[in-house]
């Protein structure tokens, strides 16, 4: 029997602990079974939420119902300043009963990239309203340090652009980031496939948060299971400690007794 | 009473966010998911029954939708 202990690796954050290092995107599916097939073949506990008008034409499907059994993290996802993203919050907070808020302040439109004064501004406000506040930022130590400082609950700096299925783009931010970072670090946007997760446990991240890769995947199900695969392999190579990298060779099999010399 | 709903204007008959809401959703639709700001501040749920209108007041209806 293996040694069972070196799976037992639960992940703390904002006081709460999960036993997968996945967090899931819930927007884009072809339908509603194939995401509820989806967030269970990724074995995540948590998913994300939007917070948007009641549509006067009606309301459709209701996913709040649908995804009962995991815990919600809603997103400020296209809000632009810090007094649009604290009210989206607060709605937040009364839809889905939960102070968790994955905060997001775009600065630009067209690349996503976050507004780096206005997500300090209501990170500060948030934290001072009881929030346990999850800010998606840049790949940048000393934003991270800031938000950290502020009181983040975790830092969720970017792998690449959202949506963009890059993966990591500046995989030695990122590993700054992480060997640096006094809170969980949680790569959000930009994943691609299921080695670009292996990519960012490996440098150090203690979850990824992803939701296009599975969603736009040709089959989401059978991708959210690799990605649900693919951090708990990168988190254990990351605590396994990989060898050096050496540009010669090294044989493997002992040099004494080769049969004929 | 002329309320301004989600960014629109137009007369209503509801009284309260209660009342609201019954005209606002699809029936049966389930309350949880749904929040609802006065004016820019949240209206709690408890106080969805209490909380009265006056003419011109700035309503946000919102609701949890799917999001990444």
């Amino acid at each position: 029997m293996a040694n069972t202990d070196i799976f037992d690796d639960p992940f703390v954050v904002g006081g709460e602990t999960f036993r997968s290092r996945l967090w899931i995107g819930t927007a884009g599916y072809p339908n509603q079974k194939v995401l509820l097939d989806s967030v269970q073949a990724s074995r995540a506990e948590m998913v994300t939420m939007s917070i948007r008008r009641v549509s006067l034409a009606g309301q459709g499907f209701d996913t709040v119902k649908l995804l009962s059994d995991y815990k919600f993290l809603p997103n400020t996802a296209g809000c632009e300043t810090a007094r649009d993203a604290i009210l989206t919050a607060e709605l937040a907070r009364e839809a889905l009963e939960t102070n968790w808020i994955k905060l997001e302040v775009i600065g630009d439109r067209e690349t996503l990239y976050p507004d780096v004064q206005e997500l300090l501004k209501a990170t500060e406000e948030l934290i001072s309203r009881g929030f346990t506040v999850l800010p998606y930022c840049n790949d940048d130590p000393v934003v991270c340090q800031r938000l950290a400082d502020l009181g983040a609950a975790a830092v969720m700096p970017m792998g690449s652009l959202i949506g963009s299925g890059m993966g990591v783009a500046n995989p030695a931010n990122i590993e700054l980031i992480c060997n640096r970072s006094p809170v969980p670090v949680v790569v959000d946007a930009g994943i691609g496939t299921a080695s670009d997760a292996v990519i960012a446990m490996e440098l150090g991240a203690s979850a990824v948060l992803l939701n296009t890769a599975v969603a736009k995947a040709a089959d989401p199900v059978r991708m959210a299971a690799a990605m649900g695969h693919a951090v708990d392999a990168g988190r254990l190579a990351y605590l396994a400690g990989r060898i050096p990298r050496r540009g010669r060779a090294e044989p493997s099999s002992p040099q004494l007794g080769l049969v004929g010399s | 009473m002329e309320l301004t709903i989600n960014g629109q204007t137009r007369q209503c008959g509801a009284t309260t966010v209660d009342d609201l809401l019954k005209e606002e959703l699809d029936e049966g639709h389930t309350r949880r998911g749904i929040a609802v700001a006065l004016n820019g501040q949240v209206v709690p749920r408890a106080e969805w029954e209490r909380v009265t209108f006056s003419k011109g007041d700035r309503v946000e209806i919102v609701r949890a939708l799917p999001g990444g």
